[in-house]
């Protein structure tokens, strides 16, 4: 079976599963959490990007699930997310009044075989999930030496300082991307969030970041405007074929697909460029998502799926979500389990490439 | 003048906003709150902010920030009850402020020391803002001044303080810094993930530890044993009658100190990376140094409360600039209030760079909100002053149990794992032995605090400037010796200078004499044993995280120094020397109780809720507590044990939280509070 096949497949399955719960909905099966309370757990701290995304859902949820129960976000902050996750694997599904909120920094350690995930996306039950986009961009005296379409060629020889969170975070997709694009970029690492890489940019100390989409809306924007930074390239966007073509908030800006092309040294095929491939779409178009513990009933699913399809079926969902969470897809029902799929079932070869990647470049060791 | 000419209107239509009835109705309820949840150690800002947040949506903007900044502006002012009543730093922000403020209390001076640092706080708020209103229009070119190795040399500056802070004999401070450094970097390094002291088969030290379980364990754990074994109330005198007025015009006394405080607690809040957990330390240094008569301070000088509080406060106002200009958050309630902003201004108000420009009306708005929220808080708490510091007359026995409830439910939200109190208690421990020796506490704090931006900030400034010096040796230098830079140097080392040569007189906790030769040193060779394990742990991390390696062994060798000359006096020294402090010799005619059956009682509370959950054991030990110990009746007893069980659990339900699990709730589904 190729990969297509099986893509529709279970795509095919996932939305006959959806229509059976939508039945059950009609058929007045709907769970009914009135005066009940849903725990929703965030594997971060108070202070992260996922507690915005969870905070901004959260009142909404409330007014769409049937009942219109208390919906809490609690924050289970520790191992970089593994020991919520950990725990939320040992929960088992009673009422609904436990859902858990995962990230890319919950997929990426999963991916790498990191010793502590004790968890299992497989036996999850996915209802939401929401993507997102990254920029990559410069200072303007370095961004005025690319060639064209972006070429990389020219920079060859600078010295990057780059202000990274840990190598087996996000950061290893742009890591990597500048990597392949021939740019000798050392991280300085122990930042605790993007903003700090950012005011490291604003201060001069560091010539080239990235940020995720909403960031770069409302800190980068401003510098872009002010003429000290210049957007390169946005790492994209999948289309329904899981192409990558650009980036919807972002379409007057090339993708790094396409700076790459353009670039001598980069490869758009091959085992960096498939690896690469792989964690972009492992870590940004599915990047947040929320579901149901293991053993959760159709019904369940079916309720919650259908309360993220009311919050945004709001009129006021476009206003109200542009700035919080920019203008991507919020998937549900078998989208979400498409997506879910894609970011977490990756090839062999690409895991066992960043691993070797990781250990030779970072002298990371997972063991 | 141009300045002027966009704050005027600015600023003219900020006002209307505020002074709306409704508005400023918001504000006095988030107060209120605020008051509720900062009285209590350890809880903080963040619980009750981010159980706001829910109701936040679909607020109008105004009333959502005044219901939000009530509640954040008066955590630093409410958390001073703990400090100064019960020598329990209620959050970070007040750790300095226990150092006299408890000796006060002690003295029956709670009700001065109270409106003295009341006083100190409301005026701080308003030179806070007063000062940001201005500041903020031009603070961004200056605040990106602040580079890496500018932020390292802060950073330093402010482990300087343990200089004043050593006690009598300066080496111990330093040794005891050090171990707070080396407490601090515990877990995983933050630059290669290697890891220290640590490993996976424990995941709670991964993690490293917190500095609410750190801060309560060295401060508060000791006090309330040392109280306990006396059995008396904490204050050995009767309220000296309108103490309040007294603190006020202390604080009148002493204005410009409170003005250069609060001066201090803007800059340094201004400034991103640090966020607050120096300003109250590099106050209180600041205050001895520039104090004539030294010789009160640590046994209850009211310009030891004066200073820190003044410029606590007006760290919160400093900490809106980073937060507001740059979206970067100065802390975890800054963090939740970024969110909350968007939350309210649904996409219009973007907290960032762009907040000046678009909304500058809106940003005054939030300067003085804050600042009347202060007023607010402080004339409230102020009131409140006189009655609650009655608790200081009311015999200890009967609130120790309470406060050590409070102090495990706090500890416990750290990371909400039965070894939150394991951590608490050994640390507690740890406190008990330091206070008993006196070793420097404070020192230990300083250190332990600034331990992750001391490491990190060396090895960021080492990178980046490894990478400028490639590219030419004149930029290297410029970037490492930038004119910042070498202001600092110059202000660290007159500090370092005088503060070793007064620490002499500064005993900043109270006069101790000598005991006997061997407690002492077992005590040190202990000390001395940890530090060598520490850093043989850092020894062996391999090549290829060796950043994460440096730091420790750096800071352990010079610890490991420390403890060798002082084996060396130990050996050489009479017994009567100083550096053979030992509080029990002294303390022994006042001590009732031994040190180990008291500690035992709280050792039994801790395994019985790794046995059968945290409430369930806390039950039995508040009845058998108050009927053995404080040796009141049964009904008494249960009369107490309810009314405690029935507080912890609303409190504990106001913030949807929950209680440590023992052994026992992994076999049964108990239902919530026994879960």
């Amino acid at each position: 079976m190729t990969n297509t096949t099986k893509r529709h497949l279970a795509r095919a399955l996932a939305l006959s599963t959806a229509l059976v719960g939508g039945q059950a909905l009609a058929g007045g099966h709907a769970i009914d959490l009135s005066g009940k309370t849903v725990e929703w757990i965030i594997p971060f701290s108070e202070t992260g990007g996922s507690a915005k995304w969870a905070n901004f859902y959260a009142p909404l949820l409330s007014e769409a699930l049937p009942g219109a129960p208390t919906v809490v976000v609690t924050f289970m902050p520790g191992a970089g997310s593994t020991k919520g996750a950990n725990f939320f694997q040992d929960v088992e599904y009673e009422d609904g009044t436990t859902i858990f909120g995962s990230s890319g920094s919950t997929q990426f350690p999963y991916l790498l075989s990191d010793p502590r995930v004790r968890y299992e996306y497989g036996d999850w039950n996915v209802v939401l999930a929401s993507g997102t986009g990254g920029v990559s961009y410069l200072p303007a005296d370095l961004a005025g030496s690319l060639g064209d379409g972006g070429d990389a060629t020219p920079l060859a020889g600078e010295d990057f300082i780059y202000g990274s969170q840990g190598a087996t975070r996000l950061d290893l997709v742009p890591l990597l991307a500048w990597e392949m694009l021939g740019l000798q970029v050392e991280p300085v690492f122990g930042i605790e969030g993007r903003g700090d890489g950012r005011l490291m940019f604003e201060r001069g100390e560091a010539n080239i970041d990235y940020q995720t989409s909403s960031s770069y809306l409302s800190g980068v924007t401003p510098l872009v405007d002010a003429g000290t930074a210049v957007p390169w390239f946005s790492f994209g966007a999948l289309d329904a074929d899981g192409n990558i073509v650009r980036d919807p908030t972002f379409p007057d800006m090339p993708t790094f697909k396409e700076v790459c092309e353009a670039t001598a040294g980069c490869e758009t095929s091959g085992e960096s460029w498939d690896a690469w491939k792989a964690f972009f779409v492992a870590g940004f178009p599915a990047q947040k998502m929320v579901f149901l513990p293991a053993g959760a009933p159709d019904n369940a699913i079916a309720t919650f799926t259908q309360a993220f399809q009311d919050i945004q079926a709001r009129a006021d969902f476009a206003e109200i979500s542009a700035a919080r969470l920019g203008v991507y897809p919020q998937l549900t029902g078998a989208a979400a389990q498409t997506a879910l799929d894609s970011a977490t079932v990756v090839p062999q070869e690409a895991k066992d490439f960043v691993i070797n990647w990781l250990g030779e470049r970072y002298g990371v060791v997972l063991e | 003048m141009d300045v002027f000419l966009t704050a005027m209107p600015a600023l003219s239509d900020a006002f209307a906003m505020i002074l709306q009835p409704h508005v400023i109705g918001y504000l006095i309820l988030g107060v209120v709150m605020g008051l509720c949840i900062g009285v209590f150690p350890g809880l903080g800002g963040i619980a009750g902010l981010s159980l706001l947040l829910p109701f936040m949506f679909g607020m109008e903007p105004v009333t959502g920030l005044a219901l939000m900044i009530g509640m954040v502006a008066v955590v630093p002012t409410s958390d001073t009850f703990a400090s100064v009543l019960m020598g329990i730093p209620g959050s970070s922000a007040s750790q300095a402020t226990v150092l006299d403020g408890f000796p006060m209390a002690k003295k029956g001076q709670a009700a001065r020391a109270l409106s003295a640092a009341f006083a100190a706080s409301l005026f701080g708020g308003l030179v806070g803002a007063a000062f940001l209103t201005v500041f903020i229009l031009v603070a961004r070119p200056i605040v990106l001044l602040f580079q890496t190795p500018e932020l390292l040399m802060i950073t330093i500056f402010g482990l300087s303080m343990v200089g004043i802070l050593a006690g009598r004999v300066a080496l111990k401070g330093i040794v005891a810094a050090c171990l707070g450094i080396m407490v601090g970097t515990i877990g995983e390094g933050a630059s290669s993930g290697a890891l220290r002291m640590a490993t996976y088969d424990l995941p709670y030290l991964v993690d490293g530890l917190k500095l609410v379980i750190v801060g309560l364990g060295i401060f508060a754990i000791p006090e309330i044993i040392a109280l306990l074994r006396q059995d008396k109330a904490i204050s050995d005198k009767a309220n000296l009658g309108g103490g309040w007025l007294l603190g006020v015009r202390d604080w009148w006394a002493n204005k410009w100190l409170s003005m250069r405080c609060s001066l201090i607690g803007v800059v340094v809040g201004v400034i991103p990376g640090l966020g607050g957990s120096v300003v109250d330390w590099i106050a209180y240094g600041h205050t001895v140094q520039t104090a004539k008569d030294k010789s009160q301070f640590g046994s209850g000088d009211v310009r030891g409360v004066i200073g820190p509080e003044s410029s606590n406060n007006a760290k919160e106002g400093g900490g809106l600039v980073p937060t507001l200009l740059f979206g970067i958050p100065g802390s975890g309630s800054m963090a939740i209030f970024i969110s909350a902003v968007a939350l309210l201004g649904s996409g219009q108000i973007e907290v960032g760079p762009s907040m000046l420009k678009n909304n500058l009306d809106f940003t005054y708005a939030i300067v003085w909100l804050l600042a009347l929220a202060n007023v607010a808080g402080t004339l409230i708490c102020i009131a409140a002053s006189g009655g609650i510091s009655k608790l200081t007359n009311i015999r200890f026995a009967l609130l120790a149990p309470f406060l050590f409830m409070i102090i495990s439910f706090a500890a416990f939200q750290s990371r909400q794992e039965i070894w939150d109190l394991v951590a608490l208690f050994g640390i507690g421990l740890l406190g008990i032995l330091m206070r008993r020796f006196d070793w420097s506490r404070p020192a230990f704090l300083i250190g332990f605090v600034l331990s992750a931006p001391a490491e990190r900030y060396t090895n960021q400034a080492y990178q980046i400037a490894a990478s400028r010096f490639r590219r030419g040796f004149d930029e290297g230098i410029e970037y490492v010796f930038s004119p910042i830079v070498i202001v600092l140097i110059v202000i660290t080392l007159i500090s370092v200078v005088l503060g070793l040569r007064q620490a002499k007189n500064i005993q900043a906790e109270g006069a101790v004499n000598a005991g006997s030769k061997r407690a002492p040193m077992i005590f040190l060779l202990a000390l001395t044993g940890y530090i060598a394990l520490a850093y043989w742990n850092s020894a062996v991390i391999p090549d290829f995280a060796r950043m994460d390696r440096v730091f420790p062994i750096f800071v352990a060798t010079v610890g490991l120094l420390g403890c060798a000359i002082m084996i060396v006096q130990m050996i050489m020294k009479p017994e009567t020397h100083d550096i053979f402090a030992d509080r029990e010799a002294q303390e022994a005619d006042l001590n009732t109780y031994g040190l180990w059956p008291t500690l035992a009682w709280f050792a039994a509370l801790l395994v019985a809720s790794a046995i059968v959950g945290f409430i369930l054991a806390l039950a039995v030990f508040l009845l058998l507590f108050i009927r053995l110990r404080a040796g009141k009746s049964w009904t008494y007893a249960g009369l107490y044990t309810v009314v405690g069980i029935g507080f912890i659990c609303s409190l504990a339900w106001a913030l949807n939280r929950d209680f440590p699990p023992g052994i026992l709730q992994s076999y049964f589904d108990l239902p919530w509070p026994l879960t």
